[in-house]
């Protein structure tokens, strides 16, 4: 089963409602009243078109002031996959939304306005998919009715966003561009007539043709124990299982390993998923472990093979996002969350902060506010079992926990 | 390997890791069930280290409630049940009166006191974000005052697979472990894993009346009926199985796992489409969400 998760990003009116409803609406996702629904609405409106932007808007109080604020998930599925778009619209908490967004995602659609090209927004989502590493970027260069389907047009802004990737520091990052319109269904699911000299596939055909299981494997092992299963039952009297997820690459039964934070060596028996043996164990998959011998692991602690340790750090150089409305101010104290391990830490440094432009500029004066991602330096209380985010992207992440109201107040790529 | 599945299961790990009271919200509905049988699978072959809780209205379908007391027989669950009757008895709520009168809302005193009584910190239920607008945009780990009320502003960005479970005593936290999954990946997980279903979901002769475009189970004094809408005896199955004052059957003459899920492909109307509660008004659940239901 294929499961693709997308994080759509654009600027204000580039149509992203309006494509979101018109996948749904091409694949058949939309049921009958919920159709109906956008017709009445539409008439109501006075439109002459169905507005699918209607599919996709959310609370009561975001539609009364005709905006959507926060991080909505969609779902519709072909034949062969099932998408998941984390649609992250919203303007005063923009970068927020979209990093959340973009944390889950496989895959990004950026949309552009063909009749306005690439903007000081487009940094924004560009940067945001760089610095998360967004493996597949789609670049829809929307609106393409309103230009005639003119081929110079898109060719124009197709230029100027290689301009900007060549600054990128995710080079690997695979980016497609793609002419659509949204409004009238020209190259999303159906091909369009109207685009003769773009010989691509449509967007769904794209999408349909990207790998999820292959983002996944990204570097070595990393197995955080979420949680000991000791049934001490009649038919398990002994059993201590270690349940968690897998990270990075594929563990096997009878792999050397090696325990963190004791430095301890082992092998694994068995691997369970549920009530079956299981040969391996992939990227993403929620297994339980066995070692063949008798330790003692808690939550937080890390299994890894031998000879592939990650570092382990009681200090941390990290690029933060940060989220919260309480500005962030050097010395502040906070629980540092990766994986299952909690620890106390203090961030000893704002290095830099960078331009609320994305245009690259940094300015360092201290603080960060809402919205704004930084260089900073941490201090851990203990030591944690980490890599630089750009070798390893599902090890080199945390979050920066406010002990005062517990809430999430950054994230942070370690450097 | 099934993505959804390993997520569940994970979110489950994360609940007994992070909370010292978890629970389990069951409804007897094919959604809690399913999430039953992660649990099962996410704790094997340790038991399910939470109990379950069943909110009874007083107007579910006995078939409902007969499967909901075999499955914790044979699991072995500790199942908690609390009665909507007797906060009315208290007067704590009012019944609804009238066409529409349904005690659905009225859940959610049972569901508060309970919580408290317990002193549970963090409530696992089986709704998806797929199911309503405004579900879509609910965090796995969902953040609810002492009164249960749900606030955009207390709800935490979800970043990556990290659920971030600090809470403040008198808080409780919602979880959503299936909020990624669709009407129809549920069903299929059903059929894939042999899960047993209460009856009601398979199609059944049974009185119902119309009413509103939809038929109604014909159950009286339980569900109001006015002497002009006539019972007829129809081939019918139920999508989702509350409260019967607000759950609408559909004609049905699926009989089989293999037929829903076919029939729930070619369906046209949404699952949402057939719950007679939303009908009444388009911000209904959002609404209600705010005061704390679940
Ligand atoms: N002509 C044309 N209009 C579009 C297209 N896509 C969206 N629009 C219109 O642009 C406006 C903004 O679209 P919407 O989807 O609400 O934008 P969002 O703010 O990005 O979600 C609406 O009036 C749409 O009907 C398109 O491909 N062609």
């Amino acid at each position: 089963m294929k499961v693709l998760k997308i994080a759509t990003a654009g600027s204000v009116d580039d149509g992203k409602s309006t494509l979101i409803g018109r996948l749904l609406h091409d694949t058949g996702s939309l049921a009958e009243d919920q159709l109906e629904a956008i017709r009445q609405s539409s008439e109501r409106k006075g439109y002459d078109y169905l507005d699918f932007s209607l599919a996709t808007d959310g609370l009561v109080a975001e539609r009364e002031q005709g905006i959507t604020i926060d991080v909505a998930h969609i779902y519709f599925s072909t034949q062969t996959t099932s998408y998941i778009i984390a649609d992250t619209p919203g303007h005063v908490e923009y970068t927020r939304n979209m990093v959340t967004g973009a944390s889950t995602s496989q895959a990004a659609i950026i949309l552009i306005d063909a009749r306005k090209g690439v903007v000081e927004q487009t940094y924004r989502h560009f940067f945001i998919n760089g610095l998360l590493r967004v493996r597949e970027v789609v670049v829809a260069i929307n609106k393409m009715d309103l230009v005639d389907f003119d081929q110079e047009v898109f060719e124009g802004i197709k230029a100027a966003f290689e301009e900007l990737t060549r600054k990128s520091p995710f080079p690997e990052q695979r980016i497609t561009f793609l002419p659509i319109s949204a409004l009238q269904g020209d190259n999303v699911v159906h091909p369009s007539g109207r685009l003769p000299w773009y010989t691509g596939p449509t967007l769904l055909e794209h999408l349909e043709s990207l790998d999820p299981a292959g983002f996944t494997e990204t570097g070595p092992v990393r197995f955080p124990v979420q949680w000991v299963i000791r049934p001490k039952t009649a038919d398990f009297p002994d059993f201590r299982g270690y349940a968690g997820k897998v990270y990075g690459g594929t563990l096997k039964a009878g792999d050397a390993v090696m325990l963190l934070p004791s430095g301890n060596c082992s092998k694994i028996r068995d691997i369970f998923f549920f009530d079956a043996p299981l040969e391996a164990a992939t990227p993403g998959s929620s297994v339980t472990l066995t070692l063949e011998d008798d330790l003692q692991l808690s939550r937080g602690d890390m299994i890894v093979k031998l000879g592939e340790a990650p570092r382990a750090e009681r200090e941390l150089s990290a690029t933060l996002c940060w989220m919260d409305h309480k500005p962030l101010k050097e010395g502040a104290r906070f629980t540092l969350q990766h994986h299952a391990h909690k620890v106390l830490s203090r961030v000893t440094s704002i290095e830099s902060r960078l331009s609320t432009d994305f245009s690259g500029g940094t300015s360092a004066d201290g603080g960060l506010h809402l919205n704004e991602v930084g260089e900073v330096r941490l201090e851990l209380a203990r030591e944690v079992y980490t890599d630089p985010y750009r070798e390893h992207r599902e090890n080199g992440f945390f979050i920066l926990i406010d002990p005062l109201t517990r809430h999430t107040a950054a994230v942070g790529f370690i450097s | 390997m099934n993505p959804l599945e390993h997520e569940a299961i994970y979110i489950l790990r994360e609940v007994v890791a992070q909370f010292e009271r978890p629970v389990l919200l069951f409804s007897g509905g094919k959604d809690s069930i399913t999430l039953v049988r992660l649990a099962q699978k996410a704790f094997y072959p340790g038991r399910i280290p939470f109990p379950l809780l069943h909110i009874d209205t007083g107007h579910n379908f006995p078939e409902t409630l007969a499967f909901r007391d075999r499955l914790a027989e044979e699991l072995g669950l500790r199942l908690i049940v609390r009665h909507v009757q007797d906060a009315i008895d208290q007067g704590k709520v009012v019944e609804e009166t009238g066409k529409y009168a349904s005690r659905n809302a009225l859940q959610t005193t049972t569901l508060l006191d309970t919580i408290a009584e317990f002193r549970f910190d963090a409530c696992i239920g089986g709704a998806r974000r797929d199911e309503e607008k405004s579900r879509a945009k609910e965090r796995i780990f969902s953040v609810r005052d002492a009164f249960g009320q749900w606030g955009q502003r207390n709800q935490r960005p979800e970043l990556f697979d990290l659920l971030n479970g600090e809470i403040e005593h008198g808080q409780n936290v919602r979880v959503f472990p299936i909020s990624n999954w669709t009407e129809l990946e549920v069903w299929k997980y059903i059929r894939q894993e042999k899960i047993a279903l209460p009856s009601l979901y398979f199609a059944h002769q049974r009185p119902t009346f119309v009413r509103d475009g939809l038929l109604w189970a014909a159950s009286d004094p339980i569900v109001y009926r006015s002497l002009e809408e006539a019972v007829e005896n129809r081939w019918v199955r139920f999508r989702t199985v509350g409260d019967m004052t607000c759950t609408a059957a559909v004609l049905s003459r699926a009989e089989t796992l293999d037929e829903v899920i076919a029939e729930i492909r070619q369906s046209r109307i949404s699952e949402r489409g057939a719950r007679i509660d939303d009908k009444r008004s388009e911000a209904a659940m959002e609404r209600r969400k705010e005061q704390g239901y679940f």
